[in-house]
């Protein structure tokens, strides 16, 4: 067990740079999430903490020893792959045994331990069988096996999940963190599936461009996205982005959403350029007195989810959308979750109501900016 | 109706023999002479009795070795053919690694080079390579016939291939649980490419059985030479029997046609991954 600190990390490819220069700390048994869509730099994160890639520049400590020099066999860290890389030719025994044959460790030593993980992970009744003869689950659990055998400081898994069914990924998620939380092992688990990263992660951290946006506990990157990155890329369906117009009239600021204009509680503040709502912030009857904000829209698709449904509407004005290096503008349809009231039709015009005090502010460079 | 269809299938068909006697004739010939008394090898060379005997004998292959030490030119060529396979597959087989794996500089220029051997024929340096070992006084052995031809471009280029196509994480996966370089390629690697070692050894093999030129170039004494020599030998040692020529050719490709019917399997997967993936 240990602590893993990246200090200055940077990291280029020839010329291309993929992480500038990244600070991270991951502390002693925490279970610590990298998210960010493809080509974010994660997955080169943890490459660069598992060896096989060595950094640019900065330095990387495992436990407070510096590792920029070692080799993958001096670091002690185990590794799950996306597509978990067993060795075709050798049984999930040989698999499991494999790491701890590295280490020279003796052969009663070695079958307790093997015996030990294949217990954990009910591979028992396959020991002896090659991966090839294994379902998609099972693999995946032999690939957590073999990192568990060796007892590691560290437990790195890129996209452990990313191969499996809807069903068994919810399965096995369950199963990886209550493994992790059992046996305690710092990990980082890199992911770009952000239900993933919120239900298992003691902390996330969102990468974009190799610059991590934010650090903190699910609920908190959820509730308080640091900018507008963080706020469209955590849920689903995403919040929805405005870059609504701004008035002063009557004493009062009033801002124009979705073709109605609204009056603006006090200390909204004065920097706001973007405003943000989560489609759970909408509602056909909330939201009722002097801080509600209403808008319409006509009703462009409905997704019945059983207790609630999405409704996604075409309204007027301008909708936003992050997009790499910059704000894009969206296709422009607002997306809200809808628990109550009649299921709207298709092209029916809806008028939502939210509380303004639900509103994420953001400044012109998509930084978050907190009401005053 | 359907008689068009099956007469064109069986025309195709017929077609399709002719052309397989055509090629298979020579070896045919070449069996059926071997059984047959000498004088009526070259004597029925013209008819179908060349194809069909009516008397069969083993006395030419008796002939082979008491004519001439065959026994001897067999365990050269097997002893030269052993090293070249042995060494080369495990040459090569660094070679590929290293080409297709490791990040070295100067990688690419050495690849394109590797290439770019794969054109010179063995002919156009045989002179130049003969005089530079006869300069170092080195020749007329088992070894020197080997070890030019350890080191293969079209081996190290097959190995390539199937290395480039292996799962990279494989070998990850193996330096993480703790297995260095050298560790990774023989537990690792070496297991999943038994089709591209199987494909080299006889690619090695095959290439090198016939070999006659360099034996010829760098051997003086009958210990050390092998089959080619030994068959071409028979043109000195009057009178020209024919018979005993055919015995020694099948008695020579033999072990080439038994090596293939083991390995077929293998060979045929090999040519087929590295095909896919180079």
């Amino acid at each position: 067990m240990a602590e893993v600190e990246f200090e200055q990390v940077r990291k280029a490819f020839g010329g291309h740079t993929v992480i500038p220069a990244l600070d991270l700390q991951v502390r002693d048994g925490e279970l610590l999430v990298l998210l960010g869509p493809s080509g974010c730099g994660k997955s080169t994160l943890l490459r660069l903490l598992a060896g096989l890639e060595v950094a640019s520049g900065g330095e990387i400590r495992i436990g407070g020893r510096a590792v920029d020099g070692l080799g993958p066999r001096e670091r002690n860290i185990a590794m799950v792959f996306q597509n978990y890389a067993l060795y075709p030719h050798k049984t999930v025994r040989g698999n499991l045994e494999f790491p701890l044959r590295m280490r020279g460790m003796r052969r009663g030593e070695r079958d307790r331990r093997v015996a030990e993980a294949a217990r954990a992970l009910g591979l028992d009744a396959v020991l002896d069988k090659r991966p090839a003869e294994l379902s998609g689950g099972q693999r995946q659990r032999v690939a957590m096996g073999r990192a568990i055998v060796r007892e590691p400081d560290v437990f790195l898994m890129d996209e452990p999940l990313s191969n499996l069914d809807a069903r068994l990924r919810v399965q096995i998620r369950a199963e990886i963190g209550a493994l992790q939380r059992r046996i305690g092992v710092t990990t980082l688990y890199v992911t770009h599936d952000q239900v993933e990263a919120m239900t298992l992660g003691d902390r996330v951290a969102v990468m974009r461009d190799g610059v991590i946006q934010q650090i903190g506990p699910p609920a908190a990157l959820y509730e308080h996205p640091a900018n507008l990155f963080v706020a469209g890329f955590l849920g689903s369906p995403a919040m929805n982005l405005f870059e609504p117009a701004f008035e002063q009239r009557e004493g009062a600021r009033w801002m124009q959403l979705g073709g109605n204009w609204s009056r603006l509680p006090e200390g909204v503040p004065k920097q706001s350029r973007f405003a943000g709502l989560r489609p759970e912030a909408f509602g056909a009857g909330n939201a009722e007195g002097a801080h509600a904000i209403t808008l319409r829209g006509e009703v462009h698709a409905v997704e019945l989810l059983g207790h609630e449904r999405i409704v996604y509407l075409r309204t007027e004005g301008r909708m936003v959308e992050p997009v790499p290096g910059g704000i894009g503008t969206s296709d422009g349809l607002l997306a809200a979750r809808l628990t109550d009231g009649p299921a709207p039709s298709l092209g029916e015009t809806l008028t939502l109501r939210a509380n303004a005090g639900n509103i994420h502010w953001f400044d012109a460079e998509g930084t978050a900016v907190e009401a005053e | 109706m359907n008689r068009w269809p099956r007469l064109r299938a069986a025309l195709a068909y017929a077609l399709l023999l002719a052309f397989t006697l055509l090629f298979v004739a020579p070896v045919l010939f070449m069996l059926v002479g071997s059984l047959k008394p000498d004088d009526l090898v070259l004597a029925e060379a013209g008819t179908m009795r060349a194809f069909f005997p009516d008397t069969i004998s083993l006395g030419n292959y008796r002939a082979v070795f008491e004519r001439v030490p065959f026994g001897l030119y067999l365990a050269s060529s097997l002893i030269i053919n052993g090293l070249i396979v042995g060494l080369g597959l495990l040459v090569n087989a660094f070679a590929g690694y290293a080409l297709a794996r490791l990040r070295w500089w100067g990688r690419e220029a050495m690849l394109a080079l590797v290439l770019a051997v794969l054109v010179i024929p063995f002919e156009a340096i045989a002179i130049p390579l003969f005089y530079q070992l006869s300069w170092i006084g080195w020749r007329d052995d088992w070894l020197v016939q080997a070890i030019p031809f350890v080191a293969n471009p079209l081996a190290i280029f097959l190995f390539y291939s199937f290395f480039l196509g292996l799962p990279r994480e494989l070998e990850e996966a193996a330096r993480v649980d703790g297995a260095s370089v050298l560790r990774t390629f023989f537990a690792i690697v070496v297991p999943n490419a038994k089709p591209a070692f199987a494909s080299v050894a006889i690619v090695l093999f095959l290439f090198h059985w016939g070999m006659y030129l360099w034996p010829l170039l760098m051997t003086t004494s009958e210990a050390v030479r092998p089959l080619p020599l030994g068959i071409a030998n028979f043109h000195t040692l009057p009178p020209l029997q024919w018979g005993d020529i055919m015995a020694f050719g099948v008695l020579m490709v033999l072990p080439v046609l038994i090596l293939f019917v083991v390995f077929q399997r293998w060979f045929v997967r090999g040519v087929a991954s590295t095909g896919v993936k180079g």
